[in-house]
């Protein structure tokens, strides 16, 4: 589609006279800063929700690719030995670069959220846990287990494909509906402008009438309409925008651990995204006014 | 400058209008008459484009209006200055902005303009209420406002609509003096009306062609005016 860059300056160019031409009507006004205002905030959000998602997904792709956990249980007179049979025969597959017994006080730390501090893992029978971390290249996890079941019948080798595929493909998708809802912000809010703008039309077919009569070109009277429907959109876009960041900000922060709750808050230069909502919003609200003014106007005569 | 040619209207399937023919001539003084409801506001709307034929051709300063788009049309308005009987004003603008209202639409310095638009409102009486609002006006000088506004791009063509239907004698005498001047002045001029003691007033002033729309039908009138 051609986007014609005159016809839009001109459209948009002040003319003090196009301007007034067109009663101030404090309803509609309202109404459409509201409404700007109102998608304005909700986009911020949705936008720190997908960006967020975005984060979360890349975090647990890259934190969990690449490695897997063997978990041995036997019993405790024979935990130490299966230990070391499994750390000699993972050191003995290709494609796994390094593989470590995890120590007490890591397990300890693993459990400490469900049992709380001070477990005496020592005198309990948890499986030992044994990190595996793989090389670029990866090794062959149905021919471990193979070898694992046959020597080491109660280790069980876990790469986190199980529950780290679901979540990283969900995190995705909340990612997409976060952009899915965007979209939709702005076609709510450019259908919105339309609706608004109809009845400004509509509310002054007086002015239109006269503007005829005295020789005045659609773009003319469209001028009036669209410079103001732009300008209000614009005003409570920006408005919107500056509440949602004011909202972001006072959420709680993630640290280095984003989660779905606590890591909305924009990172680095996201902070800046947020800022060309109004500027959306006053294209959104210029093509909307345009199309509902060229289609009343051809309309008459 | 505008010139009908067998020009038929038609409205809901109903024919108002048939085998019209005119041509305005440059500095020519025409009345439009017929009893109310005859279509002399139709006649009138067919002449500066607010209405297309539906039979025939009419053109405006050479121009198939059937060819012009929308742009074409408020074009060729800017060259004719129409009066309605009602004005069609925005109540919200003072009287000034009003009558520099087609400066404005056509993209011309009003400042630069400011002279003209005094000696305008000079010349219909109403320098002295530039700043009030339309309804603030009496009914002779809502008129003379919009002849006012009429003239402000110093058209080719003044077409008025029942200039008079909502004046007095006297204030009715002084609009048709206003455009008998602009007559004189070298623009062409046609009047609507049923009035027809303005018509037989204006023949002491104006070598004025009277034409009568009867019968759906426009026919040249004056002997027995």
């Amino acid at each position: 589609m051609k986007i014609n860059l005159a016809a839009v300056t001109d459209m948009l160019s002040f003319d003090a006279g196009a301007d007034r031409v067109v009663p101030p009507t404090g309803f509609t006004a309202r109404l459409t800063v509201f409404t700007a205002g109102a998608m304005a905030f909700l986009a911020v959000f949705a936008l720190a929700l997908s960006l967020a998602s975005g984060r979360l997904a890349a975090n647990w792709r890259d934190a969990l690719a690449g490695s897997a956990t063997l978990r041995i249980s036997a019993p405790a007179a024979q935990m130490a030995a299966q230990t070391e049979r499994a750390l000699t025969i993972l050191s003995e597959t290709p494609g796994v670069a390094e593989a470590r017994a995890l120590e007490p006080d890591e397990q300890r730390a693993l459990l400490e959220p469900w049992f709380g501090p001070d477990l005496p893992v020592e005198s309990l029978p948890v499986p030992q846990l044994i990190e595996v971390r793989e090389t670029a290249s990866g090794y062959d996890g149905d021919g471990l287990r193979l070898r694992l079941q046959a020597e080491l019948p109660g280790a069980v080798l876990d790469d986190h494909t199980r529950w780290r595929k679901p979540l990283v493909s969900a995190a995705g998708r909340l990612k997409l509906l976060g952009w899915l809802a965007i979209v939709l912000i702005f076609g709510t809010m450019g259908a919105m402008i339309t609706l608004a703008a109809n009845a400004a039309l509509a509310a002054n077919a007086q002015v239109i009438q006269v503007l005829r009569l005295v020789g005045a070109t659609d773009t003319y009277i469209a001028r009036a309409f669209v410079r103001r429907f732009t300008l209000r959109a614009a005003t409570g876009a920006g408005a919107g925008v500056l509440a949602g960041l004011l909202a972001v900000v006072l959420l709680p922060g993630a640290g280095s651990e984003a989660g779905v709750l606590t890591g909305l808050r924009f990172q680095g230069g996201h902070w800046l995204l947020p800022l060309l909502v109004p500027l959306l919003a006053a294209v959104v609200a210029f093509a909307a006014t345009r199309y509902a003014a060229m289609r009343v106007l051809g309309g008459l005569r | 400058m505008i010139e009908l040619d067998e020009v038929a209207y038609s409205y809901g399937g109903g024919e108002l209008l048939t085998d019209l023919s005119l041509r305005l001539a440059p500095g020519s003084f025409h009345f439009l008459t017929g009893p109310s409801g005859a279509g002399k506001t139709t006649f009138l709307k067919l002449c500066y484009g607010a209405l297309v034929p539906t039979g025939g051709q009419v053109r405006l300063f050479n121009q198939d209006v059937r060819e012009l788009d929308r742009d074409g049309i408020a074009y060729a308005r800017r060259r004719i200055g129409v009066v309605h009987q009602d004005c069609q004003f925005l109540d919200h603008l003072p009287v000034a902005e009003n009558i520099s209202l087609p400066l404005a639409v056509s993209g011309q310095d009003r400042l630069a303009a400011q002279a003209n638009l005094k000696e305008l409102m000079s010349w219909v009486g109403l320098a002295h209420r530039a700043q009030a609002l339309p309804p603030e006006l009496s009914g002779g000088e809502r008129q003379r406002a919009a002849l006012a506004r009429a003239l402000i791009l110093s058209p080719d063509v003044i077409l008025a609509d029942e200039p008079t239907g909502n004046v007095d004698w006297e204030m009715s005498q002084r609009l048709l003096k206003l455009l008998v001047e602009l007559n004189k002045m070298g623009k062409t001029v046609m009047i609507a009306t049923h009035d027809l003691s303005l018509i037989r007033a204006a023949k002491h002033h104006v070598q004025a062609r009277v034409l009568r729309i009867s019968g759906r039908k426009l026919q040249l009138a004056g002997a027995d005016l």
